[in-house]
């Protein structure tokens, strides 16, 4: 009871793991909630003294991507880190804790008319959460994705330390920005319980623009037309299903005087039937798909978009995202036989690679996962691995749920 | 060609050129003092060290084949682009190689179907613009010295420029890189598409000032150019009006591409040296961009106006057609230059402040100064509360520079102090190393330096530079900072 005693010293929000704790079927013992940045230090401090694993979770609505860990003992929850520390709405910058929700602080900010310009594809998801698994949508085209928003984290190390990079101003060069080494680890280097992110005004109007298109080639036209035109798309999204008509949607933001007048240009670029609304269609923003299935992400350079629109069809995998980036994700069912989810991860991660991206494969039911080659080949593994065991050289942060087996 | 015979050189030194005669072009090689000189400094002038061997790398493999050498030497290395840096990061290393990267200038690919280029490290910053132009795009980071900075150093700096307010860093356009790692490995980092998979080792890679490898090819993005782009000109009665009307820019909602400002001897010094046509008699002016489709355009330009007029502005007027344009950005770009007409030395300082306290901490700088009796002249990037004081000395007069160097320092923790940063576009380098402990905590730092370790073990790329007392790898712990200067092996200060 030596360890149980030591968490309950440190932290008094501590309890017994039950079957909902388990991370991807690896059930952990205990699950310790922290208020405080140094309440979590003391919580790692007696991890490490005991030689415990722990797997960092928020409110876990992407606790199962990833690679199942190798082992968990502890869940360190965010969750009831969830307060705004800061906010200058004159600066545009806030800082929060990692256990908020970003509706909580959409919430918060919206009362100064101003927003963290991410979408939450993952409802009820922390900041803490988004930021480790590095989520975006389709505002990244005109705003930028987590690493260029963040501007500041607090973290503690795995062996206790609390260590802070960037700070809380916009523009900053000073020492390494470890925050967007942070951004995208999955848990693996620290435990992020504070960030500092720069904010938007909320658009004073904006308008969703879209159409629907018969075919790939109709798909790429229409996107190229966007894409290069200048138009000031903050969004501009496409929804390829596995059969039937696809979508192309654009979003403007700006000045309600002219906004109609620039939706009617996005019109006549898109061409054929549009619609125009202040919302956007109900499918943007939102991963295309359902909890039993195979969740990829994919990745290539612009011009190959509409190419990889039609490879994913032929592969049986229905995809969604951001056109005007190059991120789009993808959904394959999850009752295909290991084979075929085998081989159309396959072939679909030598397009995108191919055409300069990647494809990961975020999610999958368990028995599918375990055949799966989940990130394929990982540039700078071996700098990352050295990086892995600078940061926690026990190999105690979510071990074996990253690339490579970090 | 230099001989191992030769006397000069040191050991490791000399043994470094022998591992390299065969792979690199005689001439490639230099250790002629006279010619070393040249590199003794870059940007920032102050501080001055000879190398002891210098290395004109004309491909990707002999950067990869230099620092190897090196590696296997354990001889120190730094990497210089067009050396204009202003915070000392290019600043040699006496006992070691400076690797002069500004023949490797080759744009290799610009892809606007892609929004994409890929460019050699020593491709100037502001040859991307011209070679994209004519299909409509252009590279967004814009720092002062475009027309002479490298993107290898950009990317080592992680520079902005005036139009970072809307675009962003050099960082957030830059998609990928090919790293020399210290080791001598040769990597690939990020991929033409964002998101690579892993750890985002090119956000911690670009901004490392040269401490984490050295770039052979940079992926970058391309911007679509705006439909219309409008400067304006603002002449103000005193700094605290121009403030105001940068914050209340920013308060109604609008993101200028760039909001900039200087102060009465800052417009002083550029009107004597280019004649830019700054209102008279104004104590502050504000260059303020808008671009971005027209009809946006012409909504933010009226109430541009109308909030620069509420905030007291005397005169307000538009750039009419390109050459006037030219002309409001010559007299802010040229503004550094010109001050050296008004002084025969000055420190350029880059703190940067939550924006909200600009009027406040502009009146504390003037009262330093006035405490002090050195003269400020300001220009900055007031959009996002990045200063630049420039601290104007003559270091022929006895005590000058030390109250100078003084009144930069008391600058800097105020900006520190107000909840800001050291530096927001010029790196810390040699320059401002000392002021780290003041920002960060030996936990911060040490936290920082793991990622040294992993990259750098053998503490070879650009030694010195940042961090003031770093940690060994594998080493415990520090329980105490000392305030002595980084080692750099011989420095000169000057």
């Amino acid at each position: 009871m030596a360890i149980h005693d030591d968490l309950a010293g440190a932290c008094s929000h501590l309890r017994g793991a039950g079957p909902g704790d388990a991370v991807d079927g690896v059930d952990p013992q205990w699950v310790v909630s922290p208020s405080t940045t140094a309440e979590t230090a003391e919580v790692m401090r007696i991890c490490a003294r005991h030689d415990l694993a722990v797997v960092t979770r928020g409110h876990g609505t992407k606790l199962s991507w990833g690679r199942p860990p190798t082992r968990v003992d502890i869940i360190l929850e965010t969750t009831r880190m969830n307060q705004v520390v800061e906010h200058v709405a004159g600066d545009l910058v806030v800082v929060a804790q990692a256990g908020l929700r970003i509706t909580d602080l959409e919430e918060h900010l919206g009362r100064a008319d101003q927003h963290l310009s991410l979408d939450q594809p993952a409802a009820g998801a922390t900041l803490g959460g988004t930021v480790a698994t590095a989520t975006s949508g389709p505002r990244r085209m005109g705003t930028g994705s987590v690493r260029d928003l963040i501007i500041g984290i607090t973290m503690v190390r795995a062996d206790g330390v609390v260590a802070k990079a960037g700070g809380k101003v916009v523009k900053n060069v000073a020492g390494y920005d470890l925050a967007k080494l942070l951004t995208g680890s999955f848990g693996t280097l620290a435990v992020i319980t504070q960030v500092a992110f720069r904010l938007h005004h909320r658009p004073l109007s904006s308008r969703w623009v879209h159409r629907s298109v018969t075919d790939v080639q109709a798909a790429r036209a229409t996107v190229a037309r966007v894409l290069h035109s200048q138009v000031a798309p903050v969004a501009l999204e496409v929804d390829w299903p596995l059969d039937g008509p696809g979508r192309v949607a654009v979003l403007i933001e700006g000045a309600p005087a002219g906004i109609d007048e620039r939706a009617h240009g996005v019109a006549a670029l898109l061409g054929g039937d549009t619609e125009t609304a202040d919302d956007g269609p109900p499918w943007r923003a939102v991963y295309p798909w359902t909890a039993d299935e195979v969740a990829l992400k994919l990745t290539t350079q612009l011009s190959s978009v509409p190419d990889l629109l039609s490879d994913a069809r032929r592969h049986g995998v229905a995809v969604r995202g951001s056109a005007g980036t190059g991120v789009l994700y993808g959904a394959l069912p999850g009752d295909v036989d290991a084979g075929t989810a085998g081989k159309a991860v396959t072939a679909l991660r030598n397009a995108c690679v191919a055409t300069g991206g990647s494809l990961t494969v975020l999610d999958a039911p368990a028995d599918l996962k375990a055949g799966l080659d989940l990130w394929g080949e990982v540039h700078g593994l071996a700098l990352m691995h050295q990086v892995k065991d600078q940061f926690d050289p026990g190999h105690r942060l979510s071990p074996g749920r990253f690339v490579g087996g970090i | 060609m230099p001989s191992l015979e030769d006397v000069s050189l040191r050991a490791d030194v000399a043994a470094v050129v022998a591992r390299l005669r065969t792979t690199l072009p005689a001439g490639a090689l230099i250790t002629d003092h006279n010619e070393l000189r040249t590199y003794e400094c870059d940007g920032l002038t102050s501080y001055r060290s000879i190398p002891a061997l210098a290395v004109l790398a004309s491909s990707a493999e002999q950067v990869r084949a230099v620092v190897a050498a090196c590696a296997a030497e354990r001889v120190p290395f730094v990497a210089r682009g067009s050396g204009t840096g202003l915070s000392g990061g290019a600043l040699p290393h006496a006992d070691g190689v400076l690797l002069l990267m500004s023949q490797l200038r080759t744009v290799h690919e610009i892809a606007p179907q892609d929004q994409r280029a890929v460019l050699d490290p020593g491709v100037i910053n502001l040859q991307v613009t011209k070679s994209a132009a004519d299909s409509g795009y252009y590279f967004a980071p814009d720092p002062s010295s475009q027309q002479i900075c490298s993107v290898g150093g950009n990317v080592a700096e992680n520079s902005g420029g005036a139009h970072c307010l809307k675009y962003g860093f050099t960082t957030n356009h830059v998609l990928s890189i090919d790293l020399v790692t210290p080791e001598g490995e040769k990597v690939q980092l990020g991929t033409r598409a964002p998101d690579a998979p892993g750890y985002d080792l090119l956000g911690v890679v670009v901004g490392s000032e040269g401490t984490l490898g050295v770039a052979t090819s940079v992926t970058v993005r391309l911007v679509r150019a705006p439909e219309e782009v409008r400067t304006l000109l603002a002449g103000f009665s005193s700094i605290d009006d121009a403030g105001a009307a940068t914050s209340a820019i920013i308060g109604a909602g609008i993101v200028p591409a760039a909001i900039e400002m200087m102060d009465a001897l800052a417009i002083e010094a550029a009107e004597a040296a280019v004649h830019c046509g700054y209102p008279d008699g104004a104590a502050a002016v504000l260059v303020i961009e808008l671009d971005g489709p027209a009809d946006e355009v012409a909504h933010e330009y009226l109430a541009v106006e109308q909030l620069c007029r509420e905030n007291h502005a005397f005169e307000f007027r538009v750039a009419a057609e390109a050459a006037e344009r030219a002309l409001i950005w010559k007299g802010r770009k040229s503004a550094f230059a010109a001050v050296g007409r008004i002084s025969p030395d000055y420190i350029v300082q880059d703190g940067v402040i939550p924006r909200t306290t600009l009027a406040q901490v502009l009146r504390s700088i003037e009262e330093l100064a006035g405490d002090s009796g050195v003269r400020v002249a300001n220009v900055f990037h007031a959009g996002d509360g990045n200063l630049h004081p420039l601290v104007l000395f003559d270091a022929s007069q006895p005590g000058q520079s030390e109250h100078a160097e003084r009144l930069s320092g008391a600058i800097l923790d105020l900006c520190i102090t107000n909840g800001g940063s050291i530096t927001g576009e010029h790196g810390v380098g040699v320059d401002k190393a000392k002021y780290m402990p003041r920002m960060f905590t030996d936990d911060d730092l040490d936290t920082m330096q793991l990622v040294r370790c992993a990259f750098d073990p053998d503490y070879l790329a650009n030694p010195g530079k940042i961090y003031p007392t770093p940690r060994l790898c594998g080493e415990r712990p520090r329980v105490h900072v000392s305030d002595e200067p980084p080692a750099l092996g011989d420095v000169e200060l000057f």
